[in-house]
This record gives C-alpha cells, sequence and structure tokens, in this order.
C-alpha cells in the first residue's frame, strides 16, 4: 500500500491504495465519483478521460499514484457555483449525447483540446477528439458542440 | 400504490423540465445530469452493505458437463453465495419467444461464454478469485459452427427441437417464373455487435420477505420481470424492475443478461447484490447481430422490369433462440426490397449452432437482405447496362401494390421520391487527390503514399423495414398522465414503463404531454414495473407506441379537466374547449386557470394503447404482418486507396420519410447515430469466430467507427403522415442502419470495380490480395509478429 495525496475538483484527499490500482477506480470506487465512466478497460473509448493538471488523460491509463501530488479534475468539478462551463452548455444545446455514457470522457478532452486550439478547424476538432467513441449520435452533434463552445459559427 | 411494492431504495428526485412542444428542438431533459456527471448509470449503484456478483461462463463452445465442484470456493473468506443450476428456484431456463437458454448451464453447455455458476463476494476481486477455485469437468465436444452443416440431416442435434430454429417460406405469384435477363449471386454479412458504451451492470436488492427489487438498464423491464419472476418461482408482484441509467442498448440489452442471477444472488445472501460485466465479458454477455449468407436470383425483362426473385436466406441463430424468429421472418419479409416484385420465392432459414447467441439489433432481419438485394440491383443494372438509380426507380414499390407477403403497401410509401431526392442532392466538392493534406486520404496520415492508387466512387441503396412488433403479437404501451398543482403552478407527471437508452423517449413524452395539455412543467417519472408494460425499446416502436399511449392518457385527463369545467361553468363558452398556457380556453378567451380549477385535487388517468392488429404469415409466406413501414435511401461518396485497401467516407446523404417531426434536434442524432452503425458494418466491425470462439472481444479488436471515420451526414427528410399513427409520425431509429451499408459497399465497387459480396469489406478485398487474410500468430520462440511473417503473402 501507498499513501498518495490528491486534489481532486478543488478537494484533497489521502489515502492508502494499491500500487497497481488504476486512477479511474480510485476516483469511482474510492472516491465514488460516478462521472468518471468506465467503457472499454482497453484505453480505446475515452469515457473515463479526466483531466490532470490541465491536459485531458485517460484514467483508466494512469495508476492512482501517479496522481500523488496532481490536480485533477472531473466532470463533476466543471460548474462554478452552478455555473455551467460552457463546454457542457454546448453538448446540452448542440445535442451532443444521446445516452451520455461517453460525455463526461468528450467535454473533458474538448476542454483540453480548445485549451490547445481556441479555435479549431472542423478537422482539428475531428483529430482532438479522435481517442474518444461515441456509439450513439455519429458524433456530427459533438462536432457542433465543440463549435459551440469554441464560439466559431456552427453550420 | 400499495404499501408493499414500496422499493428498497429511493427514486431519484425528477426535476420538471419545460420540454417544449412537439415539432421543436429542445435539449434533452436527461441531458441536464448527463453532462454535469450526476447522471445514475446502473454502473453508478451502490448501496451499503452490498455484495458484488461474478460469473463462471464456459470456457468452451461445446461440451458435457460431468460435474461442477464449487466447495472451495464457497469455502473462501468473503464469500457470501456460490450458485449452480441446482440453485435455479422456479424454470431452469429463460428467453423471450422460445425458453430454451439455461439460467445456469447443466450437463451441457453450447457456446463460449455461457454461464455455468455466480459468486457473490464482498469484494469484486474476491468474486473473480472464488470463480476459479470452482471445478467443472468438461467432455469437449466438437463444436457444430456453420450453419450449412447444422441443417444437414447427418449432424448432430444440439437440441431436441432439431437444429433447425425456424423457417420462413414466402410463395407470391409464379414462383416458377423465367426472365430474359438474369442475375444472381451469394452474398453474406458478418456478425456485428451492438457495442453500447455501457457494459451491462444492476443491482439487485432482496426486500426481506422473499421478493426483490431490481435496478437494471435493459430494454424492456416488463417481459425481464415476467422471465426472472418465472425463474425465481415468485408472482411477478415480489420481482419489482426500475430503469436504471442505460449507456447505449441498440437491442443488445432486449435479452437477459445478469438479470436472474443477481436476483438469485441477493435473495441467497440476504443482501444487495451488484453485478457488472467489463468489455470482454459484455462481449460473451448479449446477443449479437446474425450472421446471413444468402443466395439470391433476379430475373428481369429486357427494359428492367422485374419478374421474379429467388433468395435462400441462412441465418446463424448461435446456441439459443432469442428474438431469431422474429429476425428469420422478419428477413423473409423484407428479401426482395422496397421494389414491386411479382413473383418471389423466398426461404430463410434460423439455424441453432456453437456461436454465440444472436438476436436484435438495430435494422433486426432487414439489415441483412437490404446488403443482398440491393447488391443485386446493382449487378442487373450493370448487366442492363442502365443507370442503378434508374432501375430502382422503374421498380420502386407505391402504395396499392402487393408486398410478397401478401399485405397491401399502404400510403405513404415514398420509394421513388426518396430515392430521386437523394439522387439530386449536391455532391460534396471533389478535392484533388494528389497534394492534398495528407490527413484528409483514405487511412489519414497512416496512408503511406501520397495518394496515387486512390479513387472516388460513388453508391446509392434503398432499404426499408417493419416498425414495431408483427405477425400477431399483442403489442401495447402504458401510460399514465397525472396533472396537478404544485406550488401554485400546473405540473404534468408523466408515468411509463418506455425505457430510455439514449434514442430521446423521455423529451418526446413530455413534449407530447406538454403539446396535449398546454401546460409548461412536465416530470417523467422514472420507468418501473409499477406501471403496465411499454414493450420494449426496439423496433423503432417507443414514439409510435409509448408516444400513442401518453397522447391517449393526455386526451384522457383533458377530457376530465373539460367535464370538471363544464360541472363549474355550464356548457355554453360560445367556443371549442382547449388548454393552453396552464389555462382552459374557449376559442381565445381564457375560462379558468388550472391551477385554480384543479386546487382541489388533481386528475390521473392510465390508458393502455394499441396499434392496429397484425397477423402471421400463413404456410405460403402470405399475410398482413406488419402495421407500419419505414423507408430510406442512401447516397455514399467513398475514396478508396487500391494499393492500401484504405476507405475514406467523403459524405453520407439520406433521404427518409418519417411521417412527422417530433425533435427536429433528436431526429437528426438518430439519423447520424444509425448511419454510422451501417458504416461500421461496410467497413469496420465484426465479431471473429474461430472453431466457435470469439477472437476479439475488446475495443482494441473490434473496430468501432471513431469521429474520424464518420463523415458528415446530408439529409433531408419527409414528412408524408401515416393516417394510423399518432400525429402521423413514423419510426426513425433503424431505417437509417439498413440502407447506409449496401450504399458504401455499392461506391466501393464503383471505385474499384471489384465484386465485394460480404461485410464488413476488408482491406485486402479492397487491395485485391487473394486467399486467407495474413496470419499474425506468433511463431514459437517468438515474442511476436516478425516482419518475415508479416509482408510475405502480400
Amino acid at each position: 500500500m501507498r499513501r498518495i495525496k490528491v486534489t481532486v475538483d478543488g478537494k484533497t484527499h489521502e489515502h492508502e491504495v494499491e500500487p497497481r490500482l488504476l486512477l479511474i477506480h480510485y476516483l469511482r470506487e474510492v472516491l465514488g465519483i460516478g462521472g468518471a465512466h468506465s467503457g472499454c478497460d482497453t484505453s480505446n473509448c475515452g469515457a473515463c478521460t479526466i483531466l490532470m493538471n490541465g491536459e485531458s488523460v485517460k484514467s483508466c491509463t494512469v495508476l492512482a499514484v501517479q496522481a500523488d501530488g496532481e490536480d485533477i479534475m472531473t466532470v463533476q468539478g466543471l460548474a462554478k457555483n452552478g455555473e455551467w462551463h460552457p463546454v457542457q452548455t454546448a453538448f446540452h444545446e448542440a445535442h451532443g449525447l444521446q445516452c451520455g455514457y461517453c460525455t463526461p470522457g468528450m467535454i473533458m478532452a474538448t476542454i483540453s483540446l480548445l485549451k490547445e486550439k481556441p479555435n479549431p478547424s472542423e478537422e482539428e476538432i475531428r483529430e482532438g477528439l479522435e481517442g474518444n467513441l461515441c456509439r450513439c449520435t455519429g458524433y456530427e452533434n459533438i462536432v457542433k458542440a465543440v463549435k459551440q463552445a469554441a464560439g466559431s459559427p456552427v453550420s | 400504490m400499495k404499501a408493499e411494492s414500496a422499493p428498497t431504495r429511493e427514486r431519484p428526485k425528477i426535476l420538471p423540465s419545460n420540454p417544449g412542444k412537439i415539432g421543436e428542438s429542445r435539449p434533452r431533459a436527461d441531458g441536464v445530469p448527463k453532462v454535469r456527471g450526476e447522471f445514475e448509470y446502473s454502473s453508478d449503484l451502490r448501496v451499503d452493505g452490498m455484495l458484488w456478483g461474478a460469473t463462471l461462463r464456459s470456457p468452451h463452445p461445446h461440451a458435457n458437463i460431468w460435474s461442477i465442484d464449487t466447495a472451495e470456493a464457497e469455502d473462501m473468506p468473503g464469500v457470501y453465495s456460490v450458485l449452480t443450476h441446482e440453485d435455479v428456484p422456479g424454470r431452469k431456463v429463460y428467453g423471450m419467444e422460445v425458453p430454451d437458454q439455461p439460467v445456469l448451464a447443466w450437463e451441457h453447455v453450447r457456446y463460449e461464454g455461457e454461464p455455468i455458476a455466480v459468486v457473490a463476494a464482498d469484494h469484486p476481486e474476491t468474486a473473480r478469485r472464488a470463480l476459479e477455485k470452482i471445478a467443472v469437468d468438461y467432455e469437449i465436444l466438437d463444436p457444430i459452427t456453420d450453419p450449412a452443416e447444422a441443417l444437414r440431416e447427418d449432424t448432430p442435434k444440439l437440441h431436441l427441437s432439431g437444429n433447425v430454429l425456424k423457417e420462413v417460406h414466402i410463395k407470391h405469384g409464379d414462383v416458377e417464373a423465367t426472365a430474359d435477363v438474369v442475375v444472381s449471386g451469394e452474398y453474406e454479412v458478418g456478425m456485428q455487435d451492438q457495442a453500447f458504451l455501457g457494459p451491462e451492470s444492476g443491482m439487485a436488492v432482496p426486500d426481506g420477505r422473499g421478493g426483490v427489487d431490481l435496478f437494471i438498464s435493459t430494454q424492456w423491464l416488463h417481459i425481464d420481470r415476467d422471465q426472472i419472476a418465472e425463474s425465481l418461482d415468485l408472482p411477478p408482484e415480489d420481482v419489482r424492475l426500475t430503469l436504471s441509467g442505460v449507456g447505449g442498448a441498440f437491442g443488445g440489452r432486449e435479452d437477459l443478461s445478469m438479470q436472474i442471477h443477481s436476483c438469485m444472488l441477493a435473495l441467497d445472501a440476504g443482501r444487495p447484490v451488484k453485478m457488472m460485466y467489463n468489455r470482454e465479458e459484455s462481449f460473451y454477455g448479449h446477443v449479437h447481430r446474425h450472421p446471413c449468407k444468402m443466395e439470391y436470383e433476379h430475373g428481369a425483362d429486357r427494359e428492367g422490369n422485374l419478374v421474379y426473385v429467388k433468395a435462400r436466406l441462412v441465418f446463424d441463430g448461435g446456441a439459443y433462440a432469442s428474438s431469431s424468429n422474429a429476425v428469420c421472418l422478419n428477413a423473409g419479409t423484407f428479401a426482395c426490397g422496397p421494389y414491386d416484385v411479382p413473383n418471389a420465392r423466398i426461404d430463410s432459414y434460423m439455424l441453432y449452432t456453437n456461436n454465440p447467441p444472436c438476436g436484435a439489433m438495430r435494422g433486426f432481419g432487414a439489415v441483412q437482405v437490404c446488403f443482398a438485394h440491393e447488391t443485386q440491383m446493382d449487378k442487373l443494372a450493370n448487366k442492363l447496362g442502365m443507370n442503378p438509380v434508374e432501375l430502382r426507380l422503374k421498380n420502386a414499390m407505391k402504395p396499392g401494390d402487393k408486398f410478397p407477403f401478401g399485405q397491401t403497401v399502404p400510403e405513404p410509401a415514398p420509394v421513388a421520391e426518396i430515392l430521386e431526392r437523394v439522387e439530386n442532392m449536391p455532391m460534396p466538392e471533389e478535392e484533388e487527390i494528389i497534394g492534398r493534406d495528407l490527413r484528409r486520404l483514405p487511412g489519414g496520415v497512416s496512408n503511406v503514399t501520397r495518394g496515387e492508387g486512390v479513387k472516388r466512387g460513388v453508391g446509392y441503396a434503398v432499404g426499408y423495414k417493419n416498425i414495431g412488433f408483427s405477425a400477431g403479437f399483442d403489442d401495447y404501451s402504458t401510460a399514465s398522465i397525472a396533472l396537478s398543482v404544485e406550488d401554485g403552478e400546473p405540473i404534468i407527471y408523466v408515468h411509463t414503463a418506455a425505457a430510455e437508452v439514449g434514442q430521446g423517449g423521455v423529451t418526446l413524452q413530455a413534449q407530447i404531454s406538454r403539446t396535449e395539455l398546454g401546460v409548461e412543467n412536465v416530470a417523467v417519472l422514472p420507468a418501473d414495473t409499477r406501471i403496465g408494460s411499454a414493450g420494449s425499446t426496439s423496433a423503432s416502436r417507443q414514439s409510435y407506441v409509448t408516444g400513442g399511449a401518453v397522447k391517449m392518457a393526455c386526451e384522457a385527463v383533458r377530457g376530465k379537466v373539460f367535464e370538471r369545467v363544464r360541472e363549474e361553468f355550464g356548457d355554453e363558452f360560445g367556443g371549442e374547449l382547449s388548454m393552453e398556457d396552464g389555462s382552459v380556453l374557449a376559442g381565445n378567451r381564457r375560462i379558468v386557470a388550472l391551477a385554480e380549477l384543479l386546487e382541489n385535487g388533481g386528475i390521473e388517468e392510465t390508458v393502455v394503447y394499441r396499434h392496429k392488429p397484425t397477423y402471421p404469415l400463413d404456410e405460403n409466406g402470405q399475410g398482413d404482418a406488419h402495421f407500419q413501414f419505414a423507408f430510406a435511401a442512401h447516397r455514399a461518396v467513398v475514396e478508396v486507396d487500391e494499393e492500401l485497401g484504405l476507405v475514406r467516407v467523403v459524405e453520407i446523404a439520406t433521404a427518409q420519410d418519417v411521417g412527422k417531426i417530433m425533435n427536429p434536434q433528436s431526429l437528426e442524432g438518430q439519423i447520424q447515430g444509425g448511419v454510422a452503425q451501417g458504416l461500421g458494418l461496410a467497413l469496420l466491425e465484426e465479431i471473429q469466430m474461430k472453431d466457435g470462439k470469439v477472437q476479439n472481444a475488446s475495443f482494441t479488436d473490434y473496430l468501432l467507427p471513431t469521429i474520424l471515420d464518420m463523415p458528415p451526414v446530408r439529409m433531408e427528410v419527409l414528412e408524408l403522415a401515416d393516417p394510423d399513427s399518432p400525429y402521423g409520425l413514423k419510426g426513425v431509429g433503424e431505417p437509417p442502419t439498413i440502407s447506409s451499408t449496401p450504399a458504401i459497399v455499392a461506391a466501393l465497387r464503383d471505385a474499384t470495380g471489384r465484386e465485394l459480396n460480404r461485410v464488413p469489406v476488408k482491406p485486402e478485398q479492397l487491395a485485391g490480395i487473394e486467399g486467407e487474410p495474413i496470419r499474425r500468430a506468433p511463431q514459437p520462440g517468438s515474442r511476436g509478429p516478425v516482419a518475415d511473417d508479416l509482408g510475405s503473402e502480400a
């Protein structure tokens, strides 16, 4: 067991964890954060995407011990004082979701993408979200949501 | 509500939304918790003191079981329950149409992954370790993996009833008809997976009085409940189901997965039990789309008028029945496509094998035959020297024609119109191949050429399918509408058992209620078995059937409101009564606010809605089997790198008749998402089987379309009202998945000139590599594939 201290959604937690515990399981099972989803176990689907020090990572590819001392943000920490993050609003309004299982990961990946490229082209949006699978939408409304969040004209 | 039916777990609080009226795009009500990460999926369920369930599955596709020894597992610390077939209290088999599937296997296993024992423990890892301690003595048998072999008389029988699960024979007109121009072909569709993103999960909670509450992601609560109750030997009222958040379904949640298992464990252990499959187990935990081999012959005159179609369809049903009977019937009835075919002979067979059980997936029997009949139409056009769209237009079915199964084609049936529309839509811009950004080449940056071998192609296809349950099935839905006043404002509570699986049904129910009763606050209660069945969220049926039930219940409530108005205010209003803006109006004049009228008590009405009856097919495959038909046409533009076998789908264009647009944004999402699954079947998705074993049970090896694979969809939507349906609407979920696949393959043929008679199309087919795909099995002593193994056959 190893002791870790992690800031998640602005709150600091300290726990003894097994060195092999994955960050996704730490978030879900230890901290009870249901908003980080597990969809494939093989780092293909991206439903578990979170921000680590502001960068998107698939939390099934990170060990909890690697997050020691780091700052983690999940979809559940995005809203501030009841105000949604613009990417949340855009996914809701542009119908960028159906079953919603991929949505937390898509939103976190989008936030990371827009930080790197505040005004991405459609091509850049698609490249930026290539690691996140959605089985429901056919992706078109997700692209629209990202455009809306970036303040680009949505065709 | 009766006190004894109170669930052991509280309902989540439902916030009312202002859903807007039908015809408006409104964000989904469930989108709020979904974008906040607060929506509770079945995988998120937890209660204090719960145990974790796990399932022991057969590693063999076909074996006898001589013994199962659970003693060592039972002795493990932390293990609360270990159950086998001996512990199933009631019926030891289950199944929606044919109860032939063991809850837990005894004596035989018939597919790889068949459940044999279940365990509940205080930690998921303990549960998994306990599975390893269960000793099963197998006698391994040769699996029957080829449906054609299963069909032969001398093949051993997998079930007492034989290996033929179902056959449908359709004889239409002169089955011996001959024609001047004949084309034939053999076609094959591989096994597609629904691959919903949220794996199977649920939690069973014992109520302490012998009954159980199950919180589960499913498509049809009541058929689950009835099967669970049979196997638990409990009256249905002691098995209460509540839908928990569903991470997609697409047919894969219509059959049971862990429903009975988790309830058995919870009742045995006396503690709540949660079960959750991981992705690998999910591939074994649900049915798949049926693989199918199809032999076709089309005859036409020299002008291109179809004279006859003959087809022989052989479906691999896998080990157990699931909904295969209905798939076999659907495929038979739609085998000729949406064309006026004067003579037809269709033989559709469904076989048991030792492959995974196959059942419902979006498109349900229409997908397989559409690939074949549309390929045949292209072949025929080619032989006649005709434009493939012109040939289709010439033969397009019209209202008043006869389907090959004898039913009259109803109004509307706009086959020619949707084809003309997709043909006339603007083509996507064509960018010079050489010199373009490499990311826009087929394969993107993994394309190692400069695009010298890239060719463009265009293909068309049209398909159709029934909406709802057919062939005499009593297909209905139940809805309850309660109109009351809270905090001085009128509010509508909608209650049905219809499963929201992502399709947008909850929002649609709210929109219908809002429209019918003129009240802005609408709360849709969680779907559960406290109310009567809504039927399945499948067959594109919920908008029609549950939508119809909600509309009818609103009409009943409205009738009661008007009665109350007449009681209080007489019946001389000088205008028709209506409800709008939270008030009752007569003409434009406000009579009374609902807040006032309902001050001393609300109104609640529960109704059951049925569409018009359908009938089984007779021995010649004739009958009024279906009650609604939905049509869509697709045009695909592709680019193929012929050297590398890589594909870029440039654009999909589609025209679809939906009767009435209920929520434009939601509709577009259904069409785009359905097309993506059709694209997956055309190019990527197949569960690869070898000797009855799944070779690719992961998203690393089962390839789903990514955001880079899926192009924009250009769409035109027709609103030709169905006179029988609520608001004239038609089911919309499945048609996008049916003809998108053959349109893409037609475009690939146009680009390459190759035959491509099997989907998914593989790169080696496009690159013209003969024979078996390259084997990448590691050599003894090597750590993995080496260069010599890879390149030699190419």
